[in-house]
């Protein structure tokens, strides 16, 4: 699970963590931690964003209050997060016991020319979050931590979160389907059945 | 309410907020999400007083737009109330609408709007409808308390009924600017 920098491959981990899933919900924040959900096997319960940047911890709280009994996971990127960071005072305050986010750091923007973020100049997710209220929280730099990163994310003692330092190299494009309506009414179809969609 | 409130609350006696609140009721919703506004303060009551309903305060209102997507993901109908200012923060995650088909209807008490006294209000609150439409929103204002209701109940049936954002602008003349002692 090492790159070649000595930090955590990014898609190994996500690997690691969607294994033997169960009925997790994974919302996936833009750009690369989308290519690597779907990497690792596109599945119905997949939301990964193709927009929206600062949606996905509000998204996945959105959809922890409606499933209280289903664990709900929220992969993102450090960028995404810190545009979003506020939805950490948000989510600390409902205290949703279902909800894991996770973001995978490397430091960088990574669709945009891989210009560096706050992170890079230590800005300390860990400490944002437990500064909102976190209670359970981890920061992950090793392989040997994932598995115990996986078990917290199904533990369903959160909100939960951690920040996972990756190594800052691209993989191959793996990309989800591009429409959106299907990507959000197949997840709604996998939770609530065919009566979904003649939901009024 | 706080009579040191800088913002106007409706009148005691005005019926519209509890027409809302009925309304949030007979549309089954399940999550209302907000950032405060004293024109929606009796609504918020309301509607953190009710048990099967799930209220979140927000830090910013495009979480809103966020926590609405993930509700109906999971099968909740959701609502966000805001203050007209509040709208110019949910432009870019509007999209998320757009993008999945995820109905969003919104409740948006007008400040900048009619006999406003602070001009900080002006920009935003002059601009609400034009961004709001520009990014593909039915917007329907109602400038009478009568109308309140009625434009509710259709913002939310045209959210869930055609997937798409929509919002009621309830306008400053039903709500009152207010004078900051300069009446």
């Amino acid at each position: 699970m090492l790159a070649e920098s000595g930090k955590i491959d990014r898609r190994e981990m996500t690997r690691a963590l969607l294994a033997d899933r169960g009925d997790l919900a994974v919302i996936a924040g833009l750009g690369a931690p989308c290519w690597d959900i779907t990497a690792v096997g596109d599945h119905p319960l997949n939301l990964p964003l193709w927009g929206g940047m600062g949606a996905a911890a509000m998204i996945g709280l959105g959809l922890a209050l409606a499933q209280p009994d289903r664990k709900v996971l929220v992969i993102t990127g450090d960028g995404e997060m810190l545009m979003g960071i506020g939805a950490l005072a948000t989510i600390a305050v409902k205290k949703p016991k279902n909800l894991s986010i996770v973001v995978q750091d490397n430091e960088h923007y990574g669709e945009t020319g891989m210009q560096e973020t706050a992170t890079k100049y230590g800005v300390d997710l860990v400490a944002m979050a437990k500064g909102a209220g976190f209670k359970h929280t981890m920061f992950v730099i090793k392989p040997e931590e994932v598995p115990a990163l996986r078990a917290a994310i199904h533990a369903g003692e959160g909100p939960f979160f951690a920040v996972v330092k990756i190594d800052a190299s691209s993989h191959k494009l793996v990309l989800p389907p591009r429409d959106g309506s299907i990507i959000q009414n197949r997840m709604r179809e996998a939770i609530l059945g065919p009566a979904a969609h003649h939901q009024l | 309410m706080d009579p040191n409130a800088i913002d106007k609350a409706p009148d005691a006696a005005a019926a519209w907020p509890d027409q809302i609140y009925d309304l949030l009721k007979k549309h089954e919703i399940r999550q209302v999400c907000l950032v405060p506004d004293a024109g929606h303060s009796r609504l918020i009551k309301r509607c953190l007083a009710d048990n099967e309903i799930t209220v979140t305060t927000l830090t910013t209102e495009e979480e809103g737009i966020a926590l609405m997507q993930g509700a109906w993901l999971g099968g909740d109908k959701a609502v966000l109330l805001m203050q007209s200012s509040g709208v110019g923060n949910c432009i870019n995650m509007l999209s998320l609408s757009h993008i999945h088909r995820c109905p969003m209807p919104m409740l948006v008490t007008m400040r900048g709007d009619f006999g406003e006294f602070n001009p900080a209000q002006i920009p935003m609150g002059n601009a609400t409808q034009a961004v709001l439409e520009a990014m593909g929103t039915l917007v329907k204002r109602a400038d009478t308390p009568e109308d309140i209701a009625p434009t509710v109940d259709a913002t939310i049936r045209m959210a869930f009924n055609t997937f798409r954002p929509t919002a009621t602008l309830i306008g400053q003349r039903v709500i009152g600017a207010k004078t900051f002692g300069k009446d």
